[in-house]
């Protein structure tokens, strides 16, 4: 085949392009510049599109013997993931950028392009699995590292551009890549992971979201209250700040009577208030999705001792069943969680897993409390 | 990976002629500083000086007035910022520096760093939808007030779309006020005339790699009686304006290139000419809405270089292009520069008019010594795929 390596100057994409190259497909490196005014040099694990992060993209496509270029997503990028990054906590969520690039950039325009240009396949550095099912559909799977494994943020692929893309490292352990990037002699295989969100340099999210919000905020401010009393316990400087399930930074400086700490329960965006209470009221056992994306075909019911829901990036599997809705922009899901799950904020993924595969996600739209709590 | 089949970027460099890679290999294997004074510095330094002289007689100028440099990007720094400060100086009334829109970065991000410090205030004189100077604004903004007007620098010829400016019209209308004018020659030497003392300029610029002479040496011609003040300061080894220990075997090569550049330029340019004109025609035959931005072709050498194609594809990302005809062997260029490799929409062309998808849609070809009708052959047979693709990818 001819594929299309996305390389972001990290090891994991680097030792991707290069097995993507042993297997024999006719692989050209692309560096993604999604940055409008990319950033001289990265800073720790923070972040990438720098400069440096496109020159050590380059050499590592040099050192695997593949051409090698940059293309410019900026503007695409910025449309379809920042703005709708900034979209979504001024309305009091909290969305995932990894997930939405993935959907409209990684295995959309960039898939897209390289499908003009005459190629069969992206490939990437992500870790997940693909193989082929017994309905002739590719089926995409959870990772063999599962400490790794990034099947959630692609979640939102559909079966078009699962069949177009390849990730090579699903069976290995990033112990496993590292050690075969130094053996390869890639200079990034020591290199630190990437976590934190790229395109907020210095990982301050709030700091970040005040300064681009501006006037797309209908707050920059507002009461903290105890949702239980209605009691104002403090003041914040943004709803944007928080998320569902916080517990750092609400800088109360007095603990509840019951000597629990509180966390975020409930964003206001309009009012400005943030509610804060104790863990058990953010237990929680079903919700409502919207925008479903299916990897395969859609299914109207699942249910079974293997299905199960993943709510956040890195976060534990649920045991769920799954009702789909007929409706507007592919429906709605709703899912009725076996055990509560805690922290779940609207905005996030619901990703819908069968055994290891992937069924497919939506987009988390309301959550219904448990009754009775069950701390 | 080694290079393509069919090299068509001779704007971004070109290889060097075997004379020049002789001579430079030559004086390679010798010691000597040229500022020593023993036997073998004494060597070296005629080497220099024998080469100064050559590269004087190619170009009609003292050799006193050759200041090498370490290319064309130091010899405009040197120029503009040298020849500025040194006429502030002297007079702090003159504090406006005129010159295009269309100019190198190595002149246009010297200017702009200026004006940002306060120490110019930069005016950027509009071209014509060939990328022309539009030499009436230049008189006009002469004539608003010549005493305040430190420099003029208007490059011989653009490096993207192959226009060739009015150098003799700014000398004419700058001479009259006392003004200096530079000129970037970079693209100029060896593909059109170039005569230093003939064009009145009081400062040219010009590089090796550009001519078949060695990367990292080039050269500010600067007129005796200008005063230039000294950006890289040390042993003041270049008429006391540039420091650094000078370079024989890299000065050797560049002498020699230049010197065989301007012998045969006129059968070169020719030569590449009618290759140049093929190239074009035959690609609009296959491409009917692919169109030449810049200067008529014809007469030779009068409007635009010799070598310089440059093409807008309607509809086609010029990077796309540039990575189907690479995958093809075809080397050529989106012709503007670029930022972490992601090529920027060209000043050159917003400058010349077009919208921003016109800038990023067009592609340069630009042909030299080596280049062969082979060479216009592959391009021919390459682009018409190449284009459906390209429009394909972009839908």
């Amino acid at each position: 085949m001819r594929v299309i390596a996305a390389m972001s100057g990290g090891v994991d994409s680097a030792v991707a392009a290069a097995r993507a190259h042993d297997a024999g497909h006719e692989v050209t490196g692309v560096h993604l510049a999604l940055s409008r005014n990319p950033a001289s040099y990265r800073s720790g694990a923070r972040g990438c599109c720098t400069i440096e992060d496109a020159n050590d993209a380059r050499r590592a496509a040099d050192v695997i013997g593949i051409p090698f270029y940059v293309w410019d997503l900026s503007e695409r990028f910025h449309e379809d993931v920042v703005e709708d990054f900034m979209d979504e906590y001024a309305a009091g969520r909290t969305p995932n950028p990894c997930l939405r690039c993935n959907e409209r950039i990684k295995f959309a325009a960039v898939l897209d392009r390289a499908v003009g240009l005459g190629f069969d396949a992206v490939a990437t550095g992500h870790y997940a699995r693909l193989r082929s099912g017994a309905d002739g559909l590719v089926e995409m799977h959870r990772a063999v590292d599962h400490g790794k494994d990034q099947s959630y943020v692609l979640g939102v692929l559909d079966q078009e551009q699962l069949r177009h893309s390849l990730f090579p490292l699903g069976g290995s352990s990033k112990t496993e890549v590292r050690a075969e990037a130094a053996a390869r002699g890639l200079l990034v295989a020591d290199k630190p992971d990437s976590h934190d969100i790229c395109f907020v340099a210095d990982g301050d999210n709030a700091g970040w979201l005040r300064e681009k919000l501006g006037d797309r905020a209908p707050n920059h401010g507002g009461p903290i209250l105890d949702e239980a009393t209605g009691e104002e316990l403090g003041r914040h400087g943004g709803t944007y700040g928080f998320t569902i399930g916080q517990r750092k930074g609400l800088r109360l400086g007095r603990p509840a009577p019951d000597g629990k700490p509180r966390f975020v329960l409930d964003i206001e965006p309009v009012s400005g208030a943030v509610l804060v209470g104790s863990h058990d009221r953010l237990a929680v056992d079903g919700l409502t999705a919207i925008r479903p994306r299916w990897c395969g075909t859609a299914p109207a019911l699942l249910a079974g001792p293997d299905v199960t829901v993943q709510l956040r990036a890195h976060g534990d599997e649920h045991r769920a069943e799954i009702r789909v809705d007929e409706g507007a922009d592919g429906g709605t899901v709703a899912v009725e969680l076996h055990e509560p799950a805690y922290g779940i904020a609207p905005g996030q993924a619901v990703v819908i897993y069968d055994g290891t595969r992937v069924v497919g996600s939506a987009t988390i739209a309301s959550t219904r409390r448990a009754s009775g709590g069950g701390d | 990976m080694a290079t393509g089949a069919h090299y068509l970027d001779h704007a971004a460099t070109t290889p060097m002629v075997p004379a020049a890679i002789e001579a430079m290999a030559q004086h390679l294997r010798e010691v000597g500083n040229p500022s020593s004074l023993h036997a073998s510095g004494r060597h070296a330094r005629r080497v220099v000086e024998e080469s100064r002289e050559t590269l004087a007689q190619a170009l009609n100028c003292r050799p006193g007035e050759v200041v090498f440099t370490s290319g064309g990007t130091e010899a405009d720094n040197l120029a503009v910022k040298g020849i500025h400060w040194a006429r502030t100086a002297a007079d702090p009334r003159r504090t406006r520096i005129l010159t295009t829109a269309v100019e190198h970065h190595a002149v246009l991000d010297p200017l702009v760093w200026l004006a940002e410090t306060g120490a110019a205030e930069v005016e950027l004189l509009p071209v014509d939808s060939t990328g022309r100077l539009e030499v009436e604004a230049l008189a006009a903004a002469i004539d608003r007030d010549p005493g305040s007007v430190s420099m003029i620098s208007v490059m011989w010829a653009n490096n993207e779309v192959g226009t060739l400016q009015p150098v003799e019209d700014a000398v004419a209308l700058a001479g009259a006020h006392g003004i200096p004018v530079h000129t970037d020659a970079v693209q100029a030497v060896g593909a059109v005339p170039v005569d230093f003392a003939t064009s009145g300029v009081d400062a040219l610029t010009l590089t090796g790699h550009k001519v078949g002479g060695p990367y990292g040496v080039g050269a500010l011609l600067v007129g005796r009686e200008v005063e230039v003040t000294a950006l890289v300061h040390g042993g003041g080894q270049e008429r006391d304006i540039r420091s650094g220990t000078i370079d024989p075997p890299a000065i050797a090569g560049f002498a020699t290139a230049v010197e065989l550049a301007v012998k045969h330029q006129a059968e070169h340019a020719a030569r590449v000419a009618a290759l140049r004109d093929d190239l074009v025609r035959r690609i609009v035959e296959v491409v009917p809405d692919a169109h030449l931005h810049g200067g008529t072709m014809a007469p030779v050498g009068v409007h635009r270089l010799p070598g310089n194609a440059h093409i807008g594809f309607p509809g086609c990302e010029g990077d796309s292009l540039l990575m189907l005809l690479d995958a093809r062997g075809i080397e050529c260029s989106t012709g503007s520069a670029c930022s972490a490799g992601v090529p920027q929409p060209s000043h050159v062309l917003l400058a010349m008019g077009c919208d921003e998808d016109q800038a990023r849609h067009s592609l340069r070809f630009s042909l030299g010594h080596t280049s062969t009708q082979a060479d216009v052959d592959a391009v021919v047979d390459a682009i018409g795929p190449v284009v459906e693709r390209a429009r394909a990818a972009r839908m």
